[in-house]
């Protein structure tokens, strides 16, 4: 390989340079200005909008990095990992913007350089999990994130809860990231290769053994079924997402979900598809028929997440509950196999971004005055925090998906996509699975505006800087509901992908 | 004599995997759960560099080895710190009394 080539390859991988570069500096800064940390906030910040540039400017660039004598390719970039490194980017940015106003994190302050040199650590490994393509790399990559996450669920290190996710989160990854290694050795031995181009030709001509190709299939998918908390794969989500510190839950909820699927989008559309017709639906490999275990494992994945979250108490956990749910809805658009279905994940992936953060967002401001997250002591906050308790139902009714809020658009584009590709059943199945939502959101509201508020309940006093950024995820969510054409053409310029 | 080829290294690699995964499922100290975890790894390795060897699919498996095992201390190490702050916030290394977070 020429050095010249080395060198083209680090111009397509700007973004993670400048997130290795931010990473460095984070550590050194916290090492030798110790006493100044208070600004690695803002530090980390301006480091991310660096690296937001970077990605922007990816939007229309397609290239391979890092390429082999044989021609196999590490790292793909193209207008799709650039939409969803954008997600990961805004995720991050909000993430800074909420551990600074959660009172949760006052104790952890001492450690801030740690944890956001954690946090640079999963953004770049998310960023190689959107555009890697090869299985090592994305392994690797899945384990950088993990690994990070693991830490970050244990941070408030005294508290007994956040610990205790911390160790579930840990056994339940590391075990599925074992699963997905050996099956990846699987594939390695059926295929003598790793790399998602090359798999695409040699699955076919190596007449492998179809048993143990669909069994190292599956054990990939558990990998991959772990990071978006798929179904038979989703223990571990509502124990960390209840214990883990709340902006933690709202990143791990959208930024490592949005890894995961861009992974097993490219995962599915690279090494198995090997042709589109005109209206867009892809002629997938036979090998493994992917159309019918995403529609099983979608349906059980939104069911068994909407009916769950019926009598949960708790707030976060509820919560947790409906993002195993808004994983089943994403993953019916994959099962379609087209491009539409992918242009609705997409969308439904930047109005899922505005939704989730916003009602994670509400829940911690309300948790700095109240202290709980507990549904019982909402009562009558819609009185006490007018401000806050409107914005929730904002959120809520978008999470539901009823319009005028942007979770309608993201909705209708999933079922439009499922109608297209005469999916009747499993349309309606998502339906039902909305209306079974409405009751467990609208509880919320019901504790909030019709239950008598408690006495000396606390008063809503939010800095005009918490303002601001309930604001800026409020008016979006209902701009876009109105407004939604410049979201859907976003995504329709970014389904490009490199191969078939 | 016997020549040792690769299905003799699939058994032992096949049989490590299930013992990894039987001793996750039913092992209640952390730390031997956390072994469990180095033998699912590890039996992946032994696939990666028998088919590397027997298939001649030259040096790749043999590298993804390497990264695996670093990869292993890497988790392994950050494993033992959590099951450290569990033992100083619980008192027992025993995964099912930490158990706290249930409806």
């Amino acid at each position: 390989m020429s050095i010249e080539y080395f060198l083209n390859s680090l111009y397509l991988i700007k973004p993670e340079i400048a997130v290795t570069i931010f990473l460095v500096l984070i550590v050194l800064l916290d090492l030798f200005f110790s006493k100044k940390n208070h600004l690695l906030p803002f530090f980390a910040f301006l480091g991310l909008l660096i690296t937001g540039y970077f990605v922007i400017e990816q939007f229309d660039i397609k290239g391979l990095a890092f390429v082999t004598n044989d021609s196999r390719a590490m790292v793909t970039v193209d207008s799709f990992a650039a939409f969803f490194k954008t997600i990961v980017v805004i995720t991050s940015l909000y993430f800074v913007l909420l551990t600074v106003n959660s009172k949760e994190m006052d104790e952890t302050h001492d450690r801030r350089g740690e944890y956001y040199t954690l946090m640079m650590g999963m953004v770049l490994g998310m960023f190689f999990m959107i555009s890697g393509s090869d299985l090592i790399l994305l392994y690797l990559s899945v384990e950088l994130v993990s690994l990070s996450s693991y830490v970050m669920a244990g941070f408030a290190k005294t508290s007994e809860r956040s610990s205790e996710a911390s160790l579930k989160y840990l056994i339940y990854g590391a075990l599925s990231s074992g699963l997905m290694l050996f099956g990846i050795s699987l594939v390695y031995g059926l295929t003598a290769s790793t790399n998602l181009y090359e798999l695409n030709a040699l699955i076919v001509v190596s007449q492998a053994n179809s048993f143990v190709l669909m069994f190292a299939l599956l054990l990939i998918f558990a990998g991959i079924g772990y990071k978006i908390s798929a179904v038979p794969f989703h223990f571990w989500t509502p124990d960390v997402y209840e214990g883990a510190p709340t902006p933690v839950t709202a990143y791990l909820s959208v930024a490592s979900k949005a890894a995961g699927f861009a992974l097993l989008i490219r995962f599915i559309k690279v090494s198995f598809v090997f042709d589109k017709d005109t209206l867009g639906f892809w002629s997938s490999n036979p090998v493994f028929n992917w159309q019918d275990f995403l529609i099983v494992i979608s349906v059980a994945t939104m069911t068994l997440g909407n009916f769950a979250a019926l009598w949960q108490k708790n707030v976060k956990r509820m919560l947790a509950y409906s993002s195993i749910a808004h994983a089943g809805y994403l993953l019916t658009g994959l099962a379609v196999l087209s491009d539409t279905g992918l242009i609705a994940i997409l969308v439904y992936f930047a109005i899922y971004l505005m939704m989730n953060i916003g009602a994670f967002l509400i829940v911690i401001l309300i948790k700095n005055k109240t202290g709980s997250e507990e549904l019982d002591n909402y009562d009558g906050l819609g009185f006490s925090m007018p401000f806050l308790g409107v914005s929730f139902t904002i959120f809520l009714i978008s999470l539901t998906g009823l319009p005028p809020t942007a979770g309608f658009i993201g909705k209708l584009y999933l079922f439009m996509a499922l109608v297209d590709a005469k999916m009747i059943v499993l349309a309606v199945i998502a339906l039902l699975n909305s209306v079974v939502s409405l009751y467990y959101y609208i509880r919320i509201l019901k504790h909030m505006f019709l239950a008598k508020p408690k006495e000396n309940s606390p008063k809503e006093e939010l800095s005009l800087q918490q303002i601001l950024i309930v604001l800026s995820l409020v008016i979006p969510v209902i701009f876009f509901g109105l407004y939604f054409s410049p979201i859907v053409e976003l995504a329709k310029n970014s389904i490009l992908m490199l191969g078939f | 004599m016997m020549t040792i080829g690769l299905n003799h290294f699939l058994i032992v690699s096949g049989l490590l995997f299930c013992f990894g995964i039987f001793g996750m499922m039913t092992r209640k100290n952390a730390v031997m759960v956390l072994m469990g975890i180095e033998l699912i790894l590890n039996s992946a390795n032994i696939n990666f560099i028998a088919f590397a060897k027997y298939g001649n699919f030259g040096y790749h498996g043999q590298m993804i080895a390497l990264f695996v095992i670093i990869l292993a201390a890497a988790e392994a190490a950050i494993a033992l710190a959590i099951v450290l702050n569990i033992y100083k916030n619980f008192a027992t290394v025993n995964v099912d009394e930490v158990n706290n977070l249930k409806e």
